[in-house]
């Protein structure tokens, strides 16, 4: 009687299981390993990549706001630890320097009808990563106390400081500036973003030579230091989520912070009053330039080299089907800007595209960039805690860059 | 024991250390000598949703051969010790002839990546080792002094530290000394200063850290310094007290005498420990202020970029040296020890 019962439930059970095993994007075998960065809207893709790829596949999806850090070392075994990657314009060069990423040429042939031109990333006339937003980083403030003190939206930095000093000054808050300032990473994309207002130039032209111990980026240098002593004093351990968080308490009445923000900062939970007084502008420029002090971003997907074919194709299938899907843009219109076809953009695209408009530069693509990047998490640190001038920290930027690219052969 | 019986009690496990610990040792060496081949570079049209343009890209064809060639990658010698990430002899040299003063000179030379980690290991081993042995000692007394019943509970609560991940002993307290956190927020009312941030400043950082370590480390040495305790002799300590000798006396005379070669012990290896701090920079987000020397070898690896394997097994191989002579004191001293009792 007992085996009968097991018997039963067993069939019972398979059954259903087969019942739900019909996946919307044609995914049949093969596992789906993803591995992302941290963020709503990543999140939200995540959840469309999965129902997509239906009930019964082997999904799993890695959230990991060191994604960077990992993607080498995971992706380099064989076969890698995941089989595809979410990738940005800034990370996609890392894994095309080591040959992590394949070109999806034929997938794309197969299955990409759906595709807009411009979601596919062409290098060297092979398709490496099928992109599904823009991103960038831009203004943010707290519109009812810009508004009590008379303070106009700043559009430059000048105005920003001059606004959170103002602000300060009120006694409304005790530091009213936040931007993602955390030593590493973020801090080193701070510096990219307002060198670039500046006009600099990272690399000599058509070299692996570095140039950022100029005058541009000594104004870039003081410029961050003077965002810092509005910030909290705590800036070096604040990333992008945690200076959100100071926004959602109410602590912070202007920052500059991803586009992709919104889609934790304007959702229903937290402080709606302040949900209710948060407003986007275009991100500033700096300096008397004309260029926002800000860099354009896509993210989209990548599917590793060192995996079977068939984990790359359920995986490109799982993936493509989100990259693709109108319904999902169009339920989430602010939580990012897709690239998505029949896709009508929310209010929140406004700074994306005003930046595009006045000719934000892309993050740079180089293979070099990214040791740059290095070098600038770690050693801007002392120079904006005061203990070193802007040039010191300059030329200690540029000497670790160097002795990194020597070891890594571009030098 | 004759030396044959001990030969095949240590083979097993010495066979195990040159497996795991002696041959990764002397691969990472071999690596340290090495940086990666030429990067053939290539300029290519690139099109994103941004638009089209040429961009340079690193020829992967051209360069999957030279690496193939070249597994290991160029051999570069000692060169990679001697550049700016790690020794820096050349800025050394030009900082002794153009600094005017020997504070200058030390300026230049702390400001460099490898001293300046150097300097926070140091300071974290030399200032974190000599409180946890004396708190380790105090607590181990004080422990070994209550009731039976006690005991039991008393013993778990002293070595939760020791239990609790590193890592996330860490974060719980870098969130609890925030500016909004509990210690923090009692710290500011304690100084009556609202803008008061532990995370602040690199001072503050560093003592964050140090007691950080203290709290951490602590447990071991009071459970070496505990179960040390179970063997003092108590005839002495019988004949003390009916010689009236007070209870700092015995301690003084009969107890610290007896402990003395394990407190060596606990020196040692707390050394050994903190010499090679990674976890708390990492938890309480230090890394922009405070950087050890086993922060450079993660930070080489777990960069934005390919991993920096010569750098890596370079500032590995410093370490080891690094451990080598601070401990040799203490195993000179250990073995000089070992002589006279013999």
């Amino acid at each position: 009687m007992k085996k009968l019962l097991i018997a039963l439930l067993f069939t019972f059970v398979s059954t259903s299981a087969y019942a739900g095993g019909h996946s919307p994007c044609g995914v049949t075998d093969g596992s789906i390993k993803i591995l992302a960065n941290e963020f709503t809207t990543y999140r939200i893709f995540m959840d469309e990549v999965k129902s997509c790829a239906g009930p019964s596949a082997d999904f799993s999806v890695t959230h990991s706001v060191d994604h960077n850090k990992l993607q080498v070392a995971a992706l380099s075994a064989n076969p890698a630890e995941f089989s595809a990657k979410l990738v940005t314009n800034g990370s996609i060069t890392t894994l095309m320097n080591d040959n992590l990423i394949r070109p999806l040429d034929d997938l794309v042939a197969k299955y990409g009808s759906a595709l807009q031109d411009n979601q596919k990333i062409v290098i060297d006339g092979k398709i490496y990563a099928i992109a599904f937003m823009a991103n960038a980083q831009h203004l943010w403030y707290r519109e009812s106390i810009l508004n009590d003190l008379g303070i106009a939206v700043p559009s430059t930095y000048e105005e920003v400081i001059a606004a959170a000093e103002k602000i300060k000054a009120s006694g409304k808050m005790a530091n009213p500036y936040a931007g993602a300032f955390k030593s590493g990473w973020n801090l080193g994309q701070e510096f990219v973003n307002m060198y670039l207002g500046h006009g600099g130039d990272f690399f000599k032209a058509g070299t692996a030579e570095v140039s950022v111990n100029n005058a541009k980026g000594v104004a870039a240098l003081n410029m961050l230091k003077r965002l810092t002593e509005v910030s909290n004093p705590d800036f070096l351990t604040q990333d992008t989520n945690a200076v959100k968080e100071e926004w959602e308490s109410g602590n912070v009445a202007l920052m500059h912070v991803w586009n992709s923000g919104a889609a934790s900062l304007l959702d229903d939970e937290g402080d709606q009053a302040i949900k209710a007084d948060t407003r986007l502008a275009n991100s500033p420029t700096v300096g008397g330039g004309s260029k926002p002090a800000t860099t354009l971003w896509w993210d989209g997907f990548g599917i590793a080299t060192n995996t079977s074919d068939e984990n790359a194709e359920a995986s490109f299938r799982a993936l493509l089907g989100a990259a693709t899907s109108t319904e999902m843009a169009n339920a989430n219109p602010n939580a990012t800007i897709w690239l998505i076809d029949g896709y009508s953009p929310g209010d929140t695209a406004g700074p994306v595209v005003d930046a595009a408009n006045r000719g934000a530069t892309p993050y740079p693509s180089l293979p070099y960039m990214s040791l740059l990047h290095g070098a600038l998490s770690t050693e801007l640190v002392e120079f904006l805690q005061g203990n070193e001038s802007a040039e010191k920290a300059l030329a200690d930027v540029e000497a670790a860059y160097v002795a990194k690219a020597t070891e890594q052969g571009f030098l | 024991m004759p030396h044959r019986t001990f030969f095949w009690f240590f083979f097993p496990s010495g066979l195990a250390m040159l497996l795991f610990i002696g041959l990764p040792i002397i691969s990472s060496f071999f690596q340290s000598l090495h940086i990666e081949p030429e990067q053939i570079l290539m300029e290519v049209e690139k099109c994103d949703p941004f638009g089209c343009k040429t961009e340079t890209k690193v020829d992967i064809e051209a360069t999957t051969k030279l690496q193939e060639e070249q597994p290991l990658g160029r051999f570069n010698g000692l060169g990679t010790y001697g550049d700016r990430n790690h020794l820096a002899l050349n800025e050394i040299k030009e900082a002794w002839t153009n600094s005017s003063s020997i504070a200058e000179f030390t300026d230049i030379l702390l400001n460099l990546p490898f001293y300046k980690a150097l300097l926070f290991t140091l300071t974290f081993c030399f200032a974190v080792t000599p409180p946890v042995v004396v708190l380790g000692f105090i607590v181990a007394l004080s422990v070994n002094t209550i009731t039976k019943s006690l005991k039991g509970p008393t013993i778990f609560g002293v070595i939760l530290p020791m239990i609790v991940t590193p890592l996330i002993g860490s974060l719980v307290l870098f969130w609890m000394i925030d500016a909004k956190g509990i210690l923090g927020s009692f710290i500011q009312f304690l100084f009556d200063d609202p803008n008061l941030s532990l995370k602040s400043s690199s001072q503050l950082t560093w003592i964050t850290l140090i007691i950080y370590g203290i709290w951490h480390n602590t447990p071991f040495a009071f459970v070496v310094f505990y179960a040390a305790l179970q063997t003092v002799p108590q005839d002495p300590i019988e004949a003390a007290i009916i010689d009236g000798a007070s209870r700092y006396e015995r301690v003084r005379h009969i107890v610290i005498p007896h402990l003395y070669p394990v407190a060596t012990f606990i020196i040692l290896i707390c050394l050994m420990d903190n010499f090679r701090v990674l976890e708390p920079i990492i938890g309480f987000a230090a890394e922009g202020v405070a950087q050890s020397l086993s922060w450079m070898i993660y930070n080489d690896l777990r960069s934005e970029n390919k991993m920096l394997f010569g750098s890596a097994g370079a500032t590995s191989m410093l370490t080891i040296i690094g451990v080598a002579i601070l401990l040799t004191p203490v195993l000179i001293r250990t073995w000089r020890e070992f002589r006279t009792e013999r």
